[in-house]
């Protein structure tokens, strides 16, 4: 292979890792904006918290890999959960704008929080053992591998849970319908926690992830992340899954291509451009359906 | 003379057909009736007339210009207006603002002029409100003026809605299914009312209703569609007596 | 008693000079302050900072409150505002010789950023709701992203040694002129145009609001406002920097906004007032010198835990104080509502109920 060939597959490699956590954390924005129309702006701190958590559980417990995921993942659904109760629920039948301003105050809430705890940026221990493999040139590392094919694996598990379970079917029925489907007798309530709960579970993982590949963590990180989470989120069409998906990857792959040809601080400028003329010339995003307006 | 005139109009939305080969001849002063089924297309006819569509085919004039390709705020200044079969009224707003609205095309201002409150400002201000409780004393609304919108029992919302679409200043005025749920004593008071604002106003009408009570009543001229295509066209009685329109539409239904 | 304070209340609310007597009060005071030194410095900065947050609420307002779009872009006019003025005063006017000519610089920040209002609305026809909010995001990132790259202007580093020309009574002037230019835009037929594209923007179309007009006119109005607030801003901080106006400031701005209630000038005035006060009150250095009229053994332990550690305990107090505001007034403060004072008497007196008037011109109809 020629050395511009393989620079440009150690690129695509590395977008496929950065995608896969993005689209982790597009995933519980489409969720939650597919059931509820609404942006959970909190979503990217939930993000941040699980990084935060895979970091205590490391540092604190002690934890190997698996176990931290596992603590994470639970850590953020319940928080996700906690979030939805105590802030979104009450809020159902307000105006949609209040619920967006709460979740923006529960983002701060949660950010601030930290950073009561850790004013500094913070170093977390490697969790994986580094082993780089070199496929011709290009070269993978474990941790690379682990995150590519959790995300994959994590991604394929939601998938089948939308498309294939009773809970999964709920879901869809609840951001199809949302004044017959709960006369039908579907716990709205238990289905709408249960999203926020997965959604919560992804970032947490994502986070978990994100502090093992990019170890030094702050509470603020979430912010960014996760607007740009949301944008892969609504570039793929927000409110449908495989489109955060897509919309994620499309994303990664902008960001690490950007920065390999221009220098790096023009990644946002040329993102936020793309995302710009992308909604003007396709407002709902590429696999969501224009809402048709009836007169 | 003619006020409108529409030859050849089709639409379709994606693959469906919803109007096809739609003419329509309005005389100044006319009180003409649209029928049809469920989805015949005659709310979209109002759509088209309205610029809320764009017709992917023919011509709607009014006069001498050519309504097609004119945004709806461009149609209604040039004095068509309309109401909505589900009510569409500005719900949070007071009575007397969605009056108000209305008159946006007829205001003389300058917006240095709003901004600063002041030149023609003072004057059209007090002009729109005196012209707005003028239309609302008429509608018998006056005294809920500064009511919000959403608060009005229905009967009272019908009425505002044509209040408001008075306000624009129109010579043809659409009126979409005006007498849905009203009882038939009710009805006749809408008729009367239809025939005095036409009056008043003179206005030319056209309007879609499923009512036979009121379309029989008031309509001097009635067009049937279905599923987009025009099925007969005439008098009342005419229509009454057509055996296409009987088989079609009034099928087994009691005609009053 | 209640009662008759009640009444008084209500006919003090009538007086036609109450509002002018309270600017003009408010003018003299913004004069006399830092005149004769009145108040210290601390307070004076916490006034300023309070003018120009109300700027940035009630211009927010329009967009937001009264059109009922979710625009996050505000911080983005600011720094088009801020930048355009600092480089004015910097590079352009002899400011030093002649000190008046900031007040141009000032105008022009908040010109060129309404020209940038101009751009946001065009894609505010077709596109509305969340999508709109990202868009008006992505014109906030591109502001931010693009003075970064900008070196002449000193890129991530920012300008310093901005002079400081913001003074009080300035503030004061600008706030006052802004919000009674808001005030008016809100109370005429193209306010109203903004408020029927918030119930309805087909409806409105069908009744003969030329919505696309109006939206440009409402976000440039609204853009212009941020575009002063961001030179005013500029020259009391007298150092910029592209992070300045970043996501968080909007966040900020978008917290007074609907803590004040959407769609009300005077809810945007509270909120920002509101929000301003509170994030300085809930210093330590202020809430100690308030309590420290407290005996010592009550005093000690408070300080020792609560007090001193405000510095970080008040960034979380006030995002959960925002909750709170949200879940118990989702429409905040004085959503939709606004003091008398602000509502043109000629509107007030138009929604009264069945004034007694004469016969009405046309008649009535006794059909109906
Ligand atoms: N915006 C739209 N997109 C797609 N199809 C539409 C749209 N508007 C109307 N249609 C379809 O066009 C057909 C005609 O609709 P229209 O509303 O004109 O019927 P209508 O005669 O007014 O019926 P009704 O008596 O129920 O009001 C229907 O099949 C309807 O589903
Ligand atoms: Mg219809």
């Amino acid at each position: 292979m020629s050395e511009v060939s393989i620079y440009w597959l150690q690129q695509v490699l590395n977008a496929l890792q950065l995608s896969s956590i993005y689209a982790l954390i597009a995933l519980g924005y489409s969720m939650v904006y597919g059931i509820l129309t609404m942006i959970n702006f909190a979503h990217g701190d939930v993000f941040m918290v699980g990084a935060f958590l895979c970091f205590l559980a490391a540092t604190l417990l002690d934890l190997p890999f698996v176990p931290t995921l596992l603590l994470t993942m639970t850590g953020a659904a319940l928080l996700g959960v906690l979030i939805e109760r105590l802030a979104y629920k009450p809020l159902r039948n307000a105006p949609r704008v209040s619920a967006i301003i709460t979740a923006l105050g529960v983002g701060l809430f949660l950010e601030n929080l930290t950073l009561a705890f850790y004013p500094y940026p913070q170093n977390v221990p490697t969790l994986i053992e580094n082993i780089n493999w070199d496929l011709g040139g290009v070269s993978l590392s474990s941790l690379q591998l682990i995150i590519i094919s959790l995300s994959l694996t994590l991604m394929l598990v939601l998938d089948y849970v939308v498309q294939r379970t009773p809970v999964g079917m709920a879901m869809r029925a609840i951001s199809w319908d949302k004044t017959y489907v709960p006369l039908m007798g579907v716990p709205v309530d238990l289905i709408i926690s249960i999203t926020f709960a997965i959604g919560a579970a992804l970032a947490g993982a994502a986070g978990t992830m994100y502090a093992l590949a990019y170890p030094v963590i702050d509470p603020y990180m979430g912010i960014m992340v996760g607007w740009k989470a949301f944008i892969a989120a609504v570039v793929g069409g927000i409110g449908n899954m495989r489109g955060a998906m897509i919309g994620a990857f499309i994303l990664g792959g902008v960001e690490i291509m950007v920065v390999a040809v221009l220098p790096s601080t023009y990644r946002d400028l040329v993102v936020f451009s793309l995302l710009l003329a992308l909604i003007v010339i396709r407002p709902h995003g590429i696999l969501g359906q224009p809402r048709v307006q009836k007169v | 003379m003619a006020l409108l005139i529409a030859t050849k109009v089709r639409h379709h939305f994606g693959g469906l057909c919803a109007i096809n080969d739609f003419n329509l001849e309005l005389h100044q002063g006319e009180l003409m009736g649209i029928i049809g089924p469920n989805g015949a297309g005659k709310t979209t006819v109002f759509n088209l007339i309205t610029g809320v569509y764009r017709a992917s085919e023919g011509s709607i004039r009014l006069r001498e210009s050519e309504l097609v390709g004119m945004t709806p705020h461009q149609i209604t200044a040039r004095r068509i207006a309309r109401t909505f079969q589900n009510i569409r009224l500005f719900r949070d707003l007071s009575v007397l603002d969605n009056v108000r609205i209305a008159q946006y095309s007829k205001t003389r201002y300058s917006p240095l002029e709003a901004l600063l409150h002041l030149g023609r400002f003072r004057r059209e201000e007090q002009r729109i409100i005196e012209h707005s409780r003028d239309l609302l004393a008429i509608f018998k609304l006056e005294h809920l003026a500064g009511e919000t919108a959403r608060n009005l029992p229905y009967g009272s919302q019908r009425r505002l809605e044509i209040a408001r679409a008075l306000a624009t200043g129109p010579e043809l005025l659409l009126l979409d299914e005006p007498a849905a749920g009203m009882n038939p004593a009710e009805i006749d008071q809408l008729m009367d009312f239809i025939r005095w604002i036409r009056e008043q106003f003179q206005l030319t009408i056209l309007l879609i209703e499923h009512q036979m009570q009121l379309v029989m009543g008031i309509c001097e001229r009635i067009k049937v569609l279905d599923f987009g295509e025009t099925l007969a066209e005439g008098t009342p009685e005419a229509i009454r007596n057509d055996p296409w329109v009987m088989k079609a539409y009034l099928g087994a239904e009691a005609v009053g | 008693m209640r009662a008759t304070l009640g009444v008084f209340w209500d006919r003090l609310m009538e007086q036609r000079w109450l509002l002018p007597l309270l600017v003009a009060v408010g003018l003299a005071l913004a004069f006399a302050i830092p005149q004769f030194r009145l108040v210290n410095n601390y307070v004076q900065l916490v006034m300023i900072l309070a003018g120009i947050n109300i700027i940035l609420a009630t211009s927010l307002n329009l967009v937001n409150g009264y059109m009922g779009e979710f625009s996050l872009a505000h911080a983005g006019f600011m720094a088009v505002g801020a930048y355009t003025s600092v480089l004015l005063t910097l590079h352009v006017f002899p400011v030093a010789a002649y000190p008046g000519l900031f007040h141009l610089s000032v105008l022009a920040g908040g010109l060129v950023s309404a020209l940038l209002g101009l751009l946001v609305a065009i894609p505010s026809f077709k596109v509305r709701g969340d999508y709109l909010a990202i868009i008006t995001l992505a014109f906030l990132m591109i502001v931010k992203s693009a003075l970064e790259n900008i070196d002449v202007i000193g890129g991530p580093r920012g300008i310093s040694g901005i002079p400081r020309l913001t003074t009080l009574p300035l503030v004061f002037c600008w706030t006052v002129a802004l919000v009674w230019l808001l005030r008016n835009f809100v109370y005429s037929s193209f306010g109203r145009g903004v408020l029927a594209i918030r119930e309805d923007e087909i409806a409105s179309e069908l009744m003969s609001v030329d919505t696309k007009r109006v939206k440009v006119l409402a976000f440039m109005l609204s853009a212009f406002c941020a575009g002063i607030a961001g030179a005013l801003f500029a020259h009391l901080l007298q150092f910029i920097s592209p992070r300045v106006f970043d996501i968080v400031k909007t966040t900020e701005i978008l917290i007074m906004v609907y803590l004040g209630g959407i769609a009300s000038i005077g809810g945007s005035i509270i909120g920002a007032t509101l929000y301003t006060i509170l994030l300085e009150v809930l210093r330590p250095s202020t809430v100690a010198g308030l309590l420290s009229w407290l005996p010592a053994v009550v005093f000690d332990p408070l300080n020792e835990h609560f007090i001193r550690h405000l510095g970080v305990l008040r960034m979380i107090i006030m995002p959960l104080l925002l909750v709170l505001v949200m879940l118990y007034w989702p429409r905040g403060i004085m959503g939709m509502r606004d003091f008398r004072g602000f509502i043109p008497l000629r509107d007030r007196l138009a929604h009264r109920a069945a004034t007694p008037r004469g016969p009405t011109r046309n008649g009535t109809a006794d059909s109906h």
